[in-house]
């Protein structure tokens, strides 16, 4: 199997933010039939009442995060669920997948990365009262989507 | 279609009621569902509940999903039972592990209900 490493020498900010959108942008569509889109300059930036992380460890080592308002996460749960009624834990457990998905489906499409990055499983925080120290010192790609009015901010630190 | 027991294995609860809805709109007729949350509790799972087939996430704590089938592929109570992999590890790697260790299909997540259909309904033998 070839391994296309230039592509990730190149500018992390210039290649990964479109392929990162375009991996929350199919996530989204696939699982809850929304579509999602960048949002260029955002009014605002999303609360974090729901944080879910995951960590990537191998050739890709850093940490995404999915943060967004109550709101968008019961609807992001209510929309993976077929809008049956959803429980705390459920709103929380739907949107850790939601991550998980958003890193794998990202990684899968960065060539030559997949087959050397490994993800953990995912962790949600929820409540604003907290401050995310990531041991990720190196690029941060950040995306703001727009998911039914509400802003769901996806972010990737890597470690340079 | 004969009426199907089957296993789902994962992590999040959300996704093993997505994959049971999958399931049903894909015409598939269940019978009985067991759900577990890791490889482990699926194992202990298989011992008081036969099934027909069996859908597993690879990422998960305790015991992930490689380990679980490759266990599950000999064990007295699955062996023969076929299983599919349904997961976020996309890599080419990931698919030959999982095929080697004895799965029959791979699901990628994000993943739509036709998805399903087409890679489960042959392991059961039938046409999707």
């Amino acid at each position: 199997m070839s391994t296309d490493t230039s592509f990730i020498t190149r500018s992390h900010e210039e290649n990964w933010l479109p392929v990162l959108q375009l991996a929350v942008e199919e996530v989204f569509e696939i699982m809850l039939g929304t579509r999602v889109k960048p949002v260029t300059q955002p009014e605002q930036t999303p609360t974090g009442d729901f944080t879910a992380m995951i960590g990537l460890a191998g050739s890709l080592c850093g940490i995404l995060t999915v943060r967004c308002d109550t709101k968008a996460a019961g609807q992001i749960a209510k929309k993976m669920l077929g809008d049956t009624a959803t429980s705390p834990e459920e709103v929380s457990d739907a949107l850790g997948e939601i991550c998980n998905m958003i890193a794998g489906n990202f990684k899968n499409k960065l060539a030559g990365t997949d087959e050397r990055c490994m993800l953990s499983v995912p962790t949600v925080i929820c409540g604003e009262e907290y401050s995310l120290h990531a041991m990720a010192d190196g690029n941060t790609v950040e995306t703001i989507m727009l998911f039914e009015e509400t802003a769901v901010a996806v972010r990737l630190q890597l470690q340079s | 279609m004969d009426k199907i027991r089957a296993l789902i294995v994962d992590d999040s609860s959300v996704m093993r009621k997505i994959v049971e809805r999958s399931l049903r709109q894909a015409g598939i007729d269940l019978e009985k569902v067991v759900e577990a949350g890791n490889g482990a509790e699926a194992l202990t799972a298989l011992h008081d509940n036969p099934v027909d087939l069996i859908l597993c996430d690879i990422n998960m704590p305790v015991m992930d999903g490689l380990e679980f089938v490759r266990q599950a592929a000999t064990a007295e109570n699955s062996k023969g039972v076929p299983i599919v992999m349904i997961t976020t590890e996309g890599s080419e790697t990931h698919v030959v592990q999982a095929l080697s260790a004895g799965a029959r299909g791979y699901i990628r997540k994000p993943f739509t209900p036709d998805q399903v259909k087409e890679h489960v309904l042959p392991v059961l033998g039938k046409k999707p």
